[in-house]
């Protein structure tokens, strides 16, 4: 013991010195501080990057696949232009001659290489020995209402057109742009592709106002990225005024609030340096860190301005006391919390997604600062700056008493409290199994962002956004042509078309029919295919000679002829159900077909549908171990091995309890929220700390049994609680307005965790003290001899 | 007809501006057609290289035999020697100085010419990075022309395509003109005028003294990263070719 009331009495020490030596130099400390957070700031960069892929590490296997499948064919990420006429039908002069006028302009899109729509099919037709490869609609102007109509009939019936560019009553069509975008910089989307397809919708828009427009896609998939990450960095600034607001209600003094707002400032300019210094992107999850930091960074000065501000109105110190006695008194406090807030976000880094290692890091590191300057620049402004001690008040009277108020409830019944705790959190534990994960990226979005209405109106009356390509090798090259393959590769595309959940099947077995029939004078009973590797090798060879620009084979042939890409569009299904079809096609391809043929299937859809579950998996050691870090922390700065055993229990279960909440409120979890346990954790266990502490020194300082320490913890800390827990509600709550789900899911249940984790701290972390401490109550007040706790 | 070039060369290194930059351009052009003029025909064999991003790489090869004409574009016909599933299928393409060009095809499998009735010429070739007409006879029709520049022996001319159904805005071709105007390099602008492919002509030889032949094309497609390498062997330019050997009966012949 005297090894550890050693160490107390050290800390003890350095903490009076600390606060001694920053008074002293509070103006070399100001300014060096000053230099430390500009000169960080100087090197901040805010580089924002929407690309889907930074979700997905480099070792991530679905991205490994889906990429070596891009490599294959081509990189296809698309716009879709969706056009609804107003009057109904695609198929009149004016509108088919709007579409291809369109349709022209989109090959000016910047990095486009293909755009496919329904003037531009290449439809197939015979006449005797020629054949006719052409635009099923080209200079739509000259043509006659009878031709006309004959192009409706021609793309009703065209299984490519079908639920992927044209619906099936002719009325909603889409053109899809193909962007091949180099990837050298940032801007290429948000600065070139995305300004370039709304100013050419919104002039198409004006020159033909009855038409409907909505935009989807993976290009307006990454700007609606781009776009939210700003919002959110946006959030920051309401954040700010929140901070102001609170600083100034829980002090009413004006310069506490400036001090504050300087600290909450440089903690965030040093993590903007961080960002720059790190060469770090932001993307949606890590745009949230400033508001991140602010909300944490403000409870330390919060904390230590309060305690000076109580010892000046209260106890009538001067200022320079009354601010040596709060560093004092809260300088280990502030440590233990920032230490576990710090280690709470480095557990993101056992994920397995980048945008949250990026979060964790940029908040670990503003926290690390917002330590640094609440322990040095606050006391050295508030030693600077001019604050006058006023009347006592006694307005706090009636506040204590509500808390002594509620201590002395709990301490009655501990035994009925911990029993309908567990049974309440039992229950809710429960709950928490029947959420299910989904990553559904389309819902990442709320109704507030246009690219969500856009999506969900394609999806109701054109066709899915989600799919699933698999590449189906033939063991040889040129092999596609054999017509084992070929017949091998239809039964998959009839099998596929079979299932609910499939809207479109995009398979080349559906050009081997084609070319097929149109090789035999458009006679229907061809519309199979060919039973000759010769004829077919040929036949191909045909129909490449004959199609245009950018409406090639090459994004569904490979180079070698060796395999082929079949593209499945499905309805909007869960992550849970995306990964068992795609499993479920991989099963029917080795059932039925040669070892050569089996291939798994690949998507940015099946990417995401993936990432919750491999978040989950990889963060589950993250989370031990931030538990067990974290629980080794509580045990030295209380100095008591059972204590800090028992903290696990006021630590974990809110995160249950806020599970379970979620089930009965969404039942689904993201990627986002699979952070919040080792995240959380960092924050919540502040409230067992302070109260445990307190409770301890009642025990071993002032004598105090059980029940008196639990009442005069509540005494004690009650108010602070409240306080720093307010101000993390209000955090989080700004953040749970985002648009963007992974960041609003993610806070909201945080808001329940941090609200559980004070009812628990309330009432059954006291009740669990007194039961505990009954049977070791006499050795305990042998004990007597006063220790100094780190936090008086 | 030398005379022309000698005129053209003097008025170009001399550096006299009474022309136009589209006037020099067409000068250009038709001096380069000048001077390829009475080859007459010719065959070769072709080695074609597909490679993808990766370094994978497919291979077909080909025999191309061409007829020269005044009065209308040229003919041509090519024979596909492999992939063993595609041998014997063989194109014969009537190029036309104005419109589109008329083209067969001859497949051994069924034994049937088919007449490709597509205006599409922009596609890619069989797989590779050449478009159809980035191989079909260079007619001085098919283009509008703009002179850009000249470096030392080397012009540079810009060429509009007439056909609007073209893959390309326009092309910057790099004439030799001390080399009887052979094109060393093509650059390739797609419709949106952002740099597509660049082809680059080398190991050239020269023929009956007088035909610059390139032994190696190699494109590169810069938006997709992929690239063909053709390679041309035996040139033969003594085989007396005629109109006969150019018809529907003799791509029937030539392939079965």
């Amino acid at each position: 013991m005297n090894a550890i009331k050693k160490a107390g009495n050290a800390a003890n020490v350095f903490t009076r010195s600390w606060a001694n030596f920053v008074i002293k130099f509070k103006w070399p400390v100001l300014l060096v501080t000053l230099i430390l957070a500009i000169g960080l700031g100087s090197q901040g960069g805010m580089e924002f990057d929407g690309d889907y892929h930074v979700f997905f590490s480099k070792s991530n296997p679905e991205l490994e696949a889906f990429d070596a499948l891009q490599e294959k064919y081509t990189k296809d990420d698309n716009v879709i232009i969706v056009l609804s006429p107003l009057n109904g039908n695609i198929f009149t002069k004016e509108n088919l001659t709007a579409i291809e006028e369109l349709t022209a302009e989109s090959w000016n899109t910047p990095y486009s290489s293909r755009v496919d729509a329904v003037t531009n099919f290449q439809h197939t037709s015979a006449v005797g020995d020629d054949l006719y490869v052409d635009d099923l609609s080209y200079e739509t102007s000259l043509k006659t209402d009878a031709e006309i109509l004959e192009i409706k009939e021609k793309a009703l019936k065209e299984p490519l057109l079908v639920n992927r560019i044209l619906n099936k009553e002719g009325s909603v069509t889409a053109i899809n742009i193909t962007v091949r975008l180099p990837g050298e910089n940032l801007n290429e989307i948000p600065g070139e592709v995305t300004p370039f397809v709304r100013n050419m919708i919104s002039d198409f828009k004006e020159k033909h106002p009855n038409f409907e427009v909505h935009t989807s896609g993976l290009i307006p998939m990454n700007t609606a990225f781009f776009e939210s990450s700003m919002n959110d960095m946006g959030l920051t600034m309401i954040m700010l005024i929140i901070v102001i607001i609170t600083t100034f209600i829980l002090t009413r003094n004006i310069w506490s609030t400036l001090a504050t707002l300087i600290i909450v400032i440089f903690s965030i300019m040093s993590a903007i340096g961080f960002v720059g210094l790190m060469g770090i992107k932001l993307t949606p999850p890590s745009s949230v860190f400033p508001t991140m930091i602010l909300t944490l960074a403000v409870a330390d000065s919060i904390h230590i301005l309060v305690t000076m501000l109580q010892k000046m109105r209260k106890d009538g110190l001067n200022k320079i006391d009354a601010l040596k006695e709060a560093i004092r008194l809260n300088f280990m406090p502030v440590f233990i919390t920032s230490l576990t807030t710090v280690i709470g976000f480095l557990t993101m880094n056992f994920g397995d997604v980048p945008p949250f290692w990026d979060l964790g890091n940029i908040t670990a590191f503003g926290m690390a600062m917002a330590f640094l300057y609440s322990t040095t620049t606050l006391p050295a402004l508030m030693a600077v700056l001019p604050v006058k001690s006023k009347a006592r008040k006694e307005a706090t009277k009636a506040g204590k008493n509500w808390y002594v108020g509620l201590g002395n409830y709990v301490v009655e019944q501990p035994v009925r409290l911990t029993i309908i705790s567990f049974l309440v959190i039992g229950g809710l534990t429960y709950l928490a199994t029947k959420n299910t994960f989904n990553d559904e990226f389309v819902n990442y979005f709320d109704e507030t962002v246009p690219f969500r209405t856009d999506t969900d109106y394609i999806r109701d009356n054109l066709t899915g956004i989600y799919n699933i390509e698999y590449s189906i090798g033939s063991g040889e090259s040129g092999g596609i042509n054999n017509p084992e393959y070929l017949k091998n590769l239809n039964a998959f595309e009839d099998w596929l078309n079979e299932q609910p959940e499939v809207i479109h099947v995009n398979a080349f077995s559906e050009v081997a029919r084609r070319v097929n029939r149109s090789m035999h004078g458009d006679n229907e009973s061809f519309y199979r295919v060919p039973d000759n590797r010769d004829e077919a090798a040929q036949y191909l060879l045909l129909y490449e000679l004959s199609l245009p620009f950018g409406l090639d084979l090459n994004n569904q042939i490979n180079v070698d002829k060796s395999e082929t890409r079949v593209t499945v569009t499905v309805d909007n299904i869960t992550s849970a159900d995306m990964i068992a079809f795609s499993n479920k096609g991989e099963t029917w391809l080795r059932n039925n077909t040669p070892e050569a043929m089996h291939a798994i299937g690949v998507s940015p859809t099946l990417m995401f549908s993936k990432l919750g579950f491999r978040q989950a998996d990889s963060m589950f050691k993250g989370n031990i171990v931030a538990l067990i870090l974290i629980s080794i922390v509580l045990m030295l700065a209380l100095r008591n091995f059972k204590l800090g055993l028992l903290s696990i229990i006021p630590n974990v279960t809110p995160v249950l309890v806020g599970f379970g909440i979620w089930a009965l409120y969404k039942a689904q979890i993201n990627t986002g929220m699979v952070i919040v346990f080792g995240m959380t954790l960092g924050i919540i266990v502040d409230d067992t700390v302070h109260f445990m502490s307190k409770f301890l020194r009642a025990r071993r300082e002032l004598g105090y049994d059980a029940k008196q320490a639990v009442v005069y913890a509540f005494e004690t800390v009650g108010k602070a609680l409240v306080t720093t827990t307010i101000v993390l509600l209000a955090g989080f709550s700004v953040l749970s307005t985002s648009s963007f789900a992974l960041n609003s899911y993610m806070a909201r249940i945080t808001v329940i965790i941090i609200l559980a984790a004070l009812i628990i701290d309330f009432i059954l972390l006291p009740s669990l003290l007194i039961l505990t401490s009954k049977k070791e109550a006499v050795a305990v007040e042998k004990v007597k001899e006063a220790q100094i706790a780190f936090d008086k | 007809m030398k005379k022309t070039i000698f005129v053209i060369t003097a008025l170009i290194t001399l550096g006299i501006q009474a022309q136009t930059p589209e006037e020099l351009g067409l000068e250009i052009a038709k001096a380069a057609e000048q001077a390829d003029l009475g080859f007459n025909s010719s065959t070769v064999n072709l080695k074609m290289t597909l490679k993808n991003k990766n370094g994978q790489t497919s291979e077909r090869s080909l025999t191309t035999k061409t007829l020269e004409l005044h009065e209308d574009g040229d003919k041509s016909l090519i024979v596909f020697n492999s992939p063993k599933d595609v041998k014997g299928t063989s194109t014969l393409t009537f190029t036309h100085k104005v419109g589109s060009d008329d083209q067969w095809l001859f497949l051994p499998s069924i034994k049937r010419v088919k007449r490709i009735s597509s205006n599409n010429k922009s596609g890619p070739f069989v797989g590779s990075e050449f478009a159809y007409e980035d191989l079909s006879s260079q007619e001085v029709e098919k283009y509008k022309y703009k002179f850009i520049e000249e470096k030392g022996s080397l012009v540079v001319v810009e060429q509009d395509p007439v056909d609007p159904k073209s893959g390309y805005t326009r092309r910057l071709v790099t004439y030799n003109k001390d080399k009887g105007y052979r094109f060393e390099k093509v650059e390739f602008y797609d419709r949106k005028n952002a740099l597509l492919k660049t082809l680059v002509y080398s190991n050239y030889k020269i023929y009956k003294n007088k035909f610059w032949r390139a032994g190696t094309f190699v494109m590169k497609n810069h938006q997709s990263n992929k690239e063909t390498i053709l390679e041309f062997s035996d040139y033969d330019f003594n085989v007396n070719l005629s109109d006969e050997d150019f018809t529907q009966v003799a791509l029937k012949r030539i392939g079965g």
